[in-house]
């Protein structure tokens, strides 16, 4: 175990973890941001995406080694009103059903909307084609980011 | 299934109305506690006013408890707004609040807080609506005897009762201030509810409770959980059901970092550990010996083939589910016999959140917090598990983090109730996703072989369906039940009837083949599979008489609910309009229901093109017009349709669960594939309203999509495919034959 600092949503952060553990579980059990999600552990469906220095990542393949000094962003630091464009395009479109996987679409779509103010349906899916929602909401998820991106 | 099924079919005489409102012994509970707020009376009430669905605060404030579980469907909207509608709530004033599990939230059909079989809203419909009657009728006497005027001159608009002769109005809040109420609760007619036309909030797609948290992270599910004190735990099973561990690594797993214990159970192998990262990578060190048991034996392969020759040989009797009229000799005198053959594999629930669930053995009982669609069945488990008394469980229902029938089976809650057992302290369990699919409890693998027969003019006269698949309901429930229903497993065989087509003798047979393997419900039960069997039989019969698909199906549709949205569905489609760029359309009709519940139905046009290189199917377009009665929250219905249809897409075209010697063989997304968002095609869905009542609507779309792909597929090429899932290795080798 050895201490890590970095930064979390604008605030400092130290956390006991093995410099080879997830950012995912030092984000959720330690820190108790539990917006961020456990899906797969492999990468594979992107609930647990998170930004550091604001590339989307896959926190559960993140090692506690590679957060020491940068920014990481989760769900709840989204917006500090919970207020984001596209968290009001989620609301607008009634996106989520289980709302399980929705806290990682999210956070993917929002790195995609920080570089690409208007993506095309093309952009979009290609961009989030790593998330899964298993609800199947992936129509109104497209719906939304373009709604996000057309108001914001 | 099984359950409604038995339960309403005993019930023969009785109207669907007195069932559903559960005259006979249903206890639907409603309490009005005036003159407090809302903690102080439930404080102060007496035990069975607990189980209130509403509560009326002298600020206006208005509790409403939602007796249901909610996995995504929006039941924990759509309840509360049926009591609010009858109520005349003023939603804005409306607090939602997770009823406790008490038998006096039972669903009226399953006699317990059950969720399966897309009865939630159908089956409280009636007790919720007669609840919100009740307490508007209370308000409206108490201020009747306030202004000394017969409550027949009283209305009310929102959370206000209005005396319009004399012009005067009162808040429900200030009647709460006042109202006395007496042990007997006014009775409530059905014709005393609302008329449709009136509603203010039904049908009107008031926006869903949960989005907003859902969209910052801030809804909690079982896994998110966090207990002073607590550690975390997993479970280890054997690969096949019914087994477990012989022996294990027990001295090498304690000795990893972070192990605080590691158990033999005796269905699994349980590990603590300070975190999860420890507990995973002791849980990848595990090394176990299983006891043999039938499901050690099985190989998905091989089955299959056995499974196929079962269906063919008809000197092999099964249990016969669904008979009309005599297929059997009228089959033998057909001018003219359409057989089909039709596979379909395991196929795994996927739900996002892995089984987790947090418990607190105690010396007082054990605290729970779970997700479940059988909250009544984990805290009889949960005391089990603990050796305590229900009445010592202390349950936390929990939003879902999906559930399509993997949640009816609690194992989960019971496993860390042992595991805190086990170390004295709240243990949170989480299983890994591997660990998710390789003890996951799957859609059966079914083999099914459907002979038709025609006459000369081409008319269908008998319809036989052969159904070969490991039955569910003994392991869902107990062999008793199977027994009890004469051995007819609705899970399994769902879909296979045709009330809606007009076919004069059709008889359905399920021969069982027990292998020992893990399997459950699943979204749209049977109907994933057979009817995909019966829809791609009416395009072959349509096409072997010359007849358009959606022409053939229009005529030989008795229903005129099913005509309507057929013909709806071609006319969104443009179904004429022949597609000449290597697309072509194909059509497929659903529906979901039984007798005394009452059917919703679906109808679906896909517009595909197939690379022949590669074999890949693209999925360009889906049309899906959907009649569900009532629709109360058309919005969200639609998405429910639409979600359903893409979780059926996946089925169709990507998902496998293949098993050898009794282990399976996928372990994450990337050799279980399901929908992405590039496989999804454009969805058009239109909602239907028929009738005065709300149909089941969560598994509707999912019937649809392979035979609708399928049928897409033998337009295109002339040929059909008949295994699940349409592979491109599938396809080459169909496109080869």
């Amino acid at each position: 175990m050895a201490a890590i600092s970095f930064t979390i949503n604008g605030k400092a952060a130290s956390v006991e973890a093995e410099p080879e553990s997830a950012l995912l579980w030092a984000v959720r059990e330690q820190l108790k941001l539990t917006g961020t999600k456990f899906g797969c552990g492999s990468g594979l469906c992107g609930a647990c995406t998170v930004h550091i220095d604001g590339q989307p990542v896959r926190s559960c393949q993140t090692a506690m080694s590679k957060v020491a000094g940068r920014k990481v962003t989760t769900i709840e630091g989204l917006s500090d009103t919970g207020q984001h464009p596209l968290q009001k395009a989620w609301v607008a479109e009634q996106v989520p059903q289980c709302g399980y996987c929705q806290s990682g679409q999210i956070m993917q779509a929002a790195a995609l909307l920080a570089t690409t103010k208007q993506p095309t349906r093309e952009q979009i899916v290609e961009h989030m084609d790593g998330n899964i929602c298993r609800c199947g909401t992936y129509p109104r998820i497209v719906r939304a980011i373009e709604r996000a991106a057309k108001e914001a | 299934m099984n359950m409604i099924d038995k339960k309403l079919h005993t019930k023969r005489g009785v109207s669907r109305r007195q069932m559903l409102a559960g005259s006979a012994g249903l206890t639907f509970a409603f309490a009005f506690m005036p003159a407090m707020d809302g903690i102080e009376a439930l404080a102060q009430g007496a035990a069975g006013k607990l189980n209130a669905y509403v509560t009326i605060g002298r600020d206006g404030a208005i509790t409403i408890m939602t007796p249901a579980p909610e996995m995504g469907q929006g039941v924990n909207t759509v309840l509360p707004l049926i009591i609010a509608e009858e109520l005349d709530a003023d939603w804005s004033k409306v607090k939602v609040e997770q009823a406790p599990v008490n038998a006096a939230y039972n669903h009226p059909v399953f006699r317990a807080q059950y969720q399966v079989a897309s009865l939630t809203t159908r089956g409280y419909w009636m007790p919720l609506r007669t609840a919100g009657a009740q307490a508007r009728r209370v308000l409206l006497d108490a201020a009747a005897t306030k202004w000394n005027v017969p409550v027949e001159e009283l209305t009310t608009e929102p959370s206000t009762v209005v005396h319009a002769a004399s012009n005067r109005k009162m808040s429900y809040g200030e009647i709460a201030s006042f109202a006395v109420v007496s042990d007997k609760l006014p009775e409530i007619k059905p014709e005393q509810l609302k008329p449709a036309a009136q509603f203010r909030l039904l049908g009107k797609d008031v926006p869903r409770i949960d989005i907003a948290d859902k969209s910052r992270g801030d809804q909690k599910y079982a896994s998110d959980v966090q207990v002073p004190g607590m550690l975390y735990g997993t479970i280890v099973r054997a690969p096949a059901r019914g087994s477990g561990p012989v022996s294990f690594n027990r001295d090498e797993i304690k000795m990893q970092p972070g192990v605080v214990d590691a158990v033999a159970f005796d269905h699994a192998i349980g590990i603590v550990a300070q975190t999860v990262p420890q507990l995973f990578e002791a849980r990848h060190k595990v090394k176990a010996t299983w006891k043999d048991v039938k499901g050690s034996k099985i190989d998905s392969d091989r089955d299959m083939k056995e499974f196929l020759a079962v269906v063919r040989d008809t000197s092999k009797k099964g249990v016969v589910v669904r008979k009309t009229g005599e297929a059997e000799p009228a089959l033998a005198g057909a001018a003219k016999v359409i057989s089909g053959e039709f596979t379909s594999p395991y196929v795994y629930h996927a739900q996002m959140e892995p089984m987790s669930c947090t418990a607190s053995v105690t010396a007082d009982g054990v605290e729970v917090w779970a997700g479940t669609q059988w909250p009544t069945k984990s805290v009889e488990e949960a005391a089990k598990a603990a050796g305590t008394t229900p009445d010592k469980v202390k349950f936390h229902t929990l939003q879902m983090g999906g559930g399509y029938g993997r949640r009816a089976f609690v194992e989960y809650v019971t496993d860390a109730v042992l595991l805190s057992k086990a170390v004295g302290k709240p243990v949170k369990m989480i299983q890994s996703r591997e660990d998710d699919i390789r003890v996951g409890r799957f859609r059966p693998m079914s083999a099914q072989k459907v002979d038709v027969g025609l006459d000369a003019d081409g008319k269908v006269v008998a319809w036989r369906h052969r159904l070969a698949a490991e039955p569910v309901a003994p392991y869902v429930y107990s062999q008793a039940r199977l027994d009890a229903d004469k051995g007819v497993d609705l899970i399994v065989i769902y879909g296979a009837d045709m009330p809606f087509y007009d076919v004069p003798a059709h008889v359905t047979e399920h021969l069982y083949e027990d292998r020992g393997a893990r399997v459950a419900a699943y979204r749209g039960i049977g109907a994933g599979y057979t009817n995909l069997a019966n829809e791609a039989m009416i395009d072959e019969i349509a096409l072997a008489s010359g007849k358009d698909p959606f022409e053939f199906r229009l005529a030989l549709l008795k229903d005129p609910r099913a005509k309507n949205i057929i013909t709806r569905v071609a006319e969104m489609a443009d179904w004429k309009r022949k597609r000449t760029d290597g697309r072509a359309l194909g059509m497929a009709f659903s529906k979901l229901g039984l007798p005394p519940v009452g059917f919703s139905m679906i109808g679906t046009v896909a517009e595909i093109s197939a690379d022949r290189v590669t074999g890949k199917i693209k999925v360009h377009n889906m049309w899906s017009v959907a009649d569900v009665g009532l629709p109360l929250q058309p919005n969200n219905v639609a998405a429910q349709i639409e979600g359903a249809m893409i979780y059926g897409l996946g089925g169709a075209l990507k998902e496998n669960i293949s098993i050898k010697d009794g282990a399976v063989e996928q372990s994450n997304f990337h050799d279980y594939e399901v929908m992405r968002m590039s496989d999804v095609p454009q969805i058009q869905v239109e909602v239907v309203r028929s009738g005065d009542i709300p149909l089941p609507v969560g598994e509707l779309g999912i019937g649809v999509a392979a035979p609708a792909v399928a049928n897409a597929f033998l337009a295109l090429t002339g040929k059909r495919l008949r295994d699940l899932p349409f592979s491109p290795e599938r396809v080459q080798a169909t496109l080869k034959a």
